[in-house]
């Protein structure tokens, strides 16, 4: 009882918190309409894809990078409350470390789901398909998703001492994953090198699912859409046990 | 009554560096506890591995009965703890800080209004509870971390240096709280400090550290009447005379000239010092001026430890450790 207390008050600050910041929802928002309509007009009408309405192909995508930047930048939060000192406050209470890791993570997820929806409304903009019945569908994949991405984020954030590592991941693995995961070109017509690299990232999986939930027919799955779970379930099994383990040992 | 802490040959090593020697020590219940050392002298280790977020080398302790590596959950219900750096959630406001706290140790629903009510009078923040804490003064926060401390009704409460940074006039503050702590809640306190003052003033007992050892430990004043007693310095023409006479009458064994100073070391000056006027007068000798040094605590870490405190260079770095501490939480 008294854990789940405090995986509530845990989950209630980073949420209450990420709320509270105006300009980063404001950016939020606004990030994604620059890459819908700017790029995605420029590669529309350039380096388009046959068939496709080029802006609907990338809106899956965006919906996963706006997620990744979020869970990555969540999940480094922790840095920073080691910085100033709160860290310390939740380690010396009675809330053990894996309800302390749980409750960070329930938390930095929702704020990443957020994050996710806000940028829903724009399909109706580009004129994508979208009802509500394949934004009920889109949740669990997004989901999914997050837990993995969020997990990844806290273990860095317990590995690294400082802020200072967070260009380096921003390089080494924000950008990679998001460029290697198809979200901005199908993976269909790559070399074979770049296919295997992308086949290894698991926001491959979770973008091909979310495009064949959001696109319908027009679109031809890499993957069938249990397979994608199945990497999506087996991803979230894997960063959250060593994301807990990883923090656990933190002093 | 068994001690409220009590630690056997507790040990910290970092490398090759002991911050923590064979330390044992009991703290009885009820106690104002004072740790007094400098800087790195393991003063911060010490509390760590009592508040159960550093594991020991070897030896071990209790805190409230409850052994601090197998126990450390029960450890963790008992104490209440001021970090020495903020350790409070600047973006949040006083209210929301202390609510967490409170849902954190599982403090009763039903009396966690009341309780919040109460910590924040007794720190006199109840207007600011509803402002953000990137508000608040330096003092200020230390208040609420104190008010946040007591709010799960700990045993025990370590403040880890709780005045640094503060003005004189915050401090003075900060002492009468903790008086008033002691004596309304009946709680034991354990705080560190490098404040000779601080450790006189509001202490029953002080153990000074040096290098991860206790040197010395007893009551501040028990500590300052170890050193020999008072001098008292008398300015006269007659220096030698008035040497022999102090020596004759069996004043003090301890009596010297110096640069036409007499010195006279004694246990108590307040009751010699009228003698010594007597004898002076009836041989008609003139004593042209008289001072009396008091042993203060600086004193006393001087005989112990053989070195002046950093004090002074130290209070610098601090004051500006909490200032660039301070810029980055805004």
């Amino acid at each position: 009882m008294s854990e789940l207390r405090g995986i509530y008050t845990l989950w209630f600050r980073e949420v209450k918190k990420f709320l509270r910041e105006k300009t980063r929802l404001l950016n939020a928002f606004c990030q994604p309409l620059l890459w819908l309509f700017i790029f995605g007009t420029g590669m529309r009408f350039t380096a388009g894809i046959p068939g496709i309405n080029y802006q609907e192909f990338i809106f899956p995508g965006l919906v996963c990078q706006a997620m990744l930047f979020t869970a990555m930048f969540m999940g480094i939060s922790v840095i920073w409350d080691r910085e100033f000192g709160f860290l310390k406050e939740i380690l010396v209470s009675p809330i053990s470390r894996s309800s302390i890791f749980f409750g960070k993570m329930l938390g930095a997820s929702t704020d990443v789901m957020l994050q996710g929806i806000i940028i829903f409304p724009f399909a109706f903009l580009i004129g994508a398909h979208m009802d509500f019945v394949i934004f009920l569908e889109a949740l669990p994949i997004m989901l999914l998703i997050t837990f993995g991405l969020v997990c990844i984020g806290l273990t860095f954030a317990s590995l690294l001492k400082s802020f200072e590592g967070f260009g380096l991941i921003q390089t080494f693995i924000n950008l990679p994953m998001f460029f290697l995961s198809g979200a901005l070109f199908p993976l269909t017509n790559v070399p074979q090198w770049l296919q295997w690299v992308s086949y290894a990232n698991p926001l491959t999986y979770g973008v091909d699912a979310l495009r064949t939930v959001m696109m319908g027919g027009i679109w031809t799955p890499l993957f069938p859409i249990y397979v994608s779970i199945a990497v999506l379930l087996a991803f979230d099994v894997i960063m959250f046990t060593i994301g807990t383990y990883a923090f656990s040992r933190t002093e | 009554m068994p001690p409220i802490i009590e630690t056997c040959n507790l040990t910290r090593r970092f490398g090759s560096n002991t911050a923590v020697d064979y330390i044992s020590l009991s703290i009885e219940k009820g106690e104002v506890f004072g740790l007094l050392g400098p800087n790195g002298a393991g003063k911060t280790t010490l509390l760590s591995m009592l508040c159960t977020i550093l594991k020991p080398t070897s030896g071990t302790a209790t805190v409230n009965c409850y052994d601090i590596i197998r126990q450390n959950h029960q450890v963790r219900q008992s104490i209440g703890i001021v970090f020495q750096d903020p350790s409070i959630d600047a973006d949040m406001t006083g209210l929301e800080n202390l609510q967490m706290h409170a849902d954190l140790y599982d403090v009763p629903f039903s009396e966690v209004d009341a309780r919040i009510k109460t910590v924040l009078e007794l720190v006199q923040l109840e207007d600011r509870a509803k402002d953000f804490l990137h508000t608040y003064s330096g003092g200020m926060r230390r208040r609420l971390e104190i008010a946040r401390g007591l709010l799960h009704y700990p045993k025990v409460l370590f403040l880890d240096e709780p005045t640094i940074g503060l003005d004189p006039q915050s401090r003075e503050h900060m002492w009468d709280h903790i008086r008033m702590l002691k004596k309304r809640e009946d709680m034991t306190i354990i705080l560190t400090t490098h404040y000779m003052e601080e450790a006189d003033r509001l202490c029953d007992r002080v153990a000074i550290i040096d290098q991860g050892k206790i040197v010395a430990l007893d009551q501040p004043s028990a500590l300052k009447n170890g050193l020999g007693g008072d001098t008292i310095i008398l300015g006269t023409k007659d220096g030698q005379v008035l040497c022999d006479l102090l020596l004759n009458k069996k004043v003090s064994d301890n009596v010297q000239v110096h640069n036409g100073e007499v010195r006279a070391m004694v246990a108590n000056a307040n009751v010699l010092l009228p003698r010594i006027m007597e004898h002076a007068s009836t041989a008609g000798i003139y004593i042209e001026y008289i001072y009396l040094n008091h042993p203060d605590m600086n004193d006393v870490f001087i005989h112990y430890t053989g070195k002046e405190l950093r004090h002074e260079q130290a209070r610098g770095q601090l004051g500006k450790m909490a200032m660039m501490r301070r810029r980055r939480v805004r």
